[in-house]
């Protein structure tokens, strides 16, 4: 039946760590994203070296916001690595 | 490893359905925090001078730096807010920075993270209903168009569950990391350097430790209280400002501009800070 030897938990368990690897594509476009606003940040602070606070603090409540994103994705790779719920479903 | 994902029972009380009741790793150290931070506190504000010296420097300095903060974010009105967003300052920070003594930091398991947004979705909700009052607070859900209310519902919800998932999966990145670079030192070290014990591990990853067990807690706390600062200066904003256009220098004093309808949280204000009154006569 099974003619190729691999077991179908090994099989599901590979793909899922596929699965968590393309997730965290996110990365790529949020890196891109923070990229942009921190030079954008700094470009604003050298332009006005006065309002380095303010401009700081909204910084890192954007990069935080962006940051969410990725972060959904690195849960969603850590569970499927980690406490995969796939396997489970398996017929016994 | 896939117990490092949820909470480390460390003792039952009753058992029962799930579980039962149980004592987890992260309670013990949330209690452990609380406390060392209460015995700071006592510490430092025992002996009270004029001239601070020694911990009540310290405590000063951040009281003065909390309060700052919580004015320059949230406004005047909101100070009542200070010693709440201080406290969860303090506690993640030294929450997060667990890591450093060698232990799991209890932000990184879900319970934690959840409970404590769980209190800032309670705060945002209750200072909505007090400052809006319950027909104008179930009104703002159909602000601008009435289609929108099932986003904005949705709104509410996926703010809370997106604070406690960023400093969790922050602090569980950060700890796997140093996890998985401890584990490589210590084979690199025993088995393929052939030593007795495994050196490696001793100064190599101190600029990981740097990163993840000092900037890191640093900043996720910070982003944690600023958030919920913005998101609850946001939820009591929609009134008429009457008072916020003075320069931010300005101290306010005993019971300017504060209003006992405006307070939740404890009802104490900036001038009841101990020895507030004191100093403004001495600049006087």
């Amino acid at each position: 039946m099974d003619t190729s030897g691999i077991s179908p938990q090994a099989f599901v368990l590979g793909l899922s760590a596929l699965g968590a690897g393309i997730a965290m594509i996110v990365g790529f476009g949020v890196g891109i994203g923070q990229g942009i606003a921190t030079g954008k940040a700094l470009e604003s602070i050298a332009r006005q070296p006065e309002a380095k606070g303010d401009i700081q603090t909204t910084m890192f409540i954007g990069l935080a916001m962006t940051e969410t994103s990725v972060i959904f994705a690195l849960i969603i790779a850590i569970i499927l690595v980690f406490a995969n719920p796939l396997v489970g479903l398996l017929p016994q | 490893m896939s117990e490092g994902l949820g909470a480390r029972v460390i003792f039952r009380i009753v058992g029962g359905p799930l579980d039962g009741v149980v004592i987890t790793e992260t309670t013990i150290w949330a209690v452990i925090v609380s406390i060392g931070l209460i015995i700071f506190a006592i510490c430092a504000t025992r002996k009270l001078e004029r001239y601070p010296k020694g911990l009540q420097a310290v405590a000063e300095l951040i009281v003065e730096y909390v309060y700052k903060f919580v004015h320059d974010t949230m406004g005047k009105r909101n100070m009542s807010f200070a010693p709440y967003i201080g406290t969860l300052f303090l506690f993640l920070l030294f929450g997060n920075a667990l890591g450093l003594l060698g232990f799991r930091p209890f932000t990184a398991d879900m319970n934690a993270t959840f409970a404590m947004s769980a209190l800032v979705f309670m705060l945002i909700q209750i200072n909505s209903i007090r400052s809006r009052g319950f027909g104008h607070y179930l009104k703002h859900f159909a602000d601008p168009y009435p289609f929108m209310v099932p986003i904005k519902v949705l709104e509410e919800f996926t703010f809370p569950i997106s604070l406690a998932f960023r400093i969790f999966g922050n602090i569980l990145a950060g700890v796997i990391i140093m996890e998985l670079a401890m584990e490589g030192l210590k084979s690199l070290s025993l088995h393929t350097l052939h030593l007795p014990i495994p050196l490696l591990q001793t100064v190599l990853p101190l600029p990981l430790n740097l990163f993840f067990d000092i900037f890191e807690p640093i900043l996720q706390a910070f982003v944690f209280t600023m958030l919920t600062m913005s998101f609850i200066a946001k939820a009591i904003l929609s009134r008429p400002e009457t008072d916020d256009d003075e320069s931010p220098g300005h101290e306010p004093e005993r019971g300017e501009g504060f209003n006992e309808d405006d307070l939740f949280v404890g009802g104490a204000d900036y001038s009841d800070v101990r020895g507030y009154g004191e100093k403004q006569a001495e600049s006087a």
